[in-house]
């Protein structure tokens, strides 16, 4: 049974380069350079924070793999993979952390 | 709807970041106290989830992209306290390791996708789906629209605190510190990318995944077992 929602997520995660096809920037999440662009300046703040903090997978690519659509798509698919795999631990972790125990199922 | 860092003034940052201390831990008590252990590799299902469907970025006809993000999903299944555990940490773990949405602006991503959305989602959906059979038609209507009406409160929130920077945050010649664009045209740019487009995604993502979950395993799909949700 939760063998087929682990087929579902595996799925997403091959299929997840879907997701690059639009290559437009989300409202309100433009690189300085797109700034530069469109306003003719970069805000302060702006121009200041990104250099605040550096991804080691700046929008979800892989920088050893290089360029191309292969590299692209394969960084994606290789990010979703990375990132599934730590957002599982950590949540695990975290509900370690927390000792949750059996319950009794409550029924209205 | 990942605000980056620079967008936000630090101010709006440490606001944001200020009203999420208590829900963290509010989210935290209430799963120790109800959450049964069974329901962990859900939960962690569930942020998974949330974190690869936030990949899948759904071009807008204006120009941008949008996408769902499953918070309200995981709050009908395993409710809303688990929901604001499961999407903060797909949050972090995309703000830290792919730069998608700022470190520093972790509280206010968190504050609109992982507390306004999941709670207005579950609310929603409670409301609609009262009564409703398991696997029924109203309740993935009541999950449709749970999902279309929460993502736009969620996209609102973000317009909003984009469009107060240039009121509240200039350059002593008025040009403006951090996000650039004001209330007049954040909010109906989130708002038109999230009511045409965006909202349709979350609200059908959230009824078909809730009607292969009440396929799969009916008793995390029912409607009235209290185990682990609730509010």
């Amino acid at each position: 049974m939760v063998k087929r929602y682990w087929y579902v997520l595996v799925a997403m995660i091959v299929l997840s380069p879907l997701g690059i096809l639009a290559k437009d920037t989300a409202w309100g999440e433009w690189a300085t350079d797109e700034l530069k662009s469109t306003l003719g300046y970069v805000p302060q703040g702006i121009e200041q924070a990104s250099d605040w903090w550096h991804a080691i997978f700046p929008d979800y690519s892989i920088p050893f793999l290089g360029e191309g659509r292969l590299a692209e798509h394969g960084g994606y698919i290789l990010s979703a993979m990375i990132g599934s795999a730590v957002i599982y631990g950590i949540t695990l972790a975290l509900t370690k952390v927390l000792g949750l125990s059996h319950k009794a199922v409550r029924r209205q | 709807m990942h605000i980056p860092d620079g967008y936000l003034s630090p101010s709006t940052c440490a606001t944001l970041a200020g009203v999420m201390l208590p829900v963290w831990y509010r989210a935290s008590a209430f799963l120790k106290k109800n959450m049964d252990i069974s329901r962990v590799p859900f939960m962690a299902m569930g942020a998974v989830f949330a974190f690869l469907i936030m990949m899948f970025n759904v071009p807008i006809p204006s120009g941008t992209t949008a996408h769902a993000t499953g918070a309200v999903l995981i709050a009908i299944v395993l409710g809303p306290w688990a929901a604001v555990v499961a999407v903060s940490i797909a949050l972090l773990i995309q703000a830290l390791l792919f730069g998608d949405g700022g470190v520093f602006a972790f509280g206010a991503n968190a504050f609109n996708m992982a507390f306004l959305m999941p709670f207005v989602g579950y609310y929603t959906y409670k409301g609609i789906s009262h009564k409703a059979t398991t696997g029924s038609f109203r309740q993935l209507i009541a999950a449709g629209i749970a999902g279309y009406v929460a993502i736009n409160i969620a996209a609102l929130a973000a317009g909003i605190e984009f469009g107060i920077q240039p009121m509240l945050f200039t350059t002593a010649d008025g040009t403006p510190l951090y996000c650039p664009y004001g209330l007049d045209v954040a909010i109906p740019a989130m708002a038109l990318a999230h009511l045409t487009v965006g909202g349709f995604v979350e609200g059908i993502v959230t009824a078909l995944a809730l009607k292969f979950i009440a396929v799969q395993s009916p008793e995390l799909a029912a409607i009235n077992t209290a185990c682990s949700k609730g509010a």
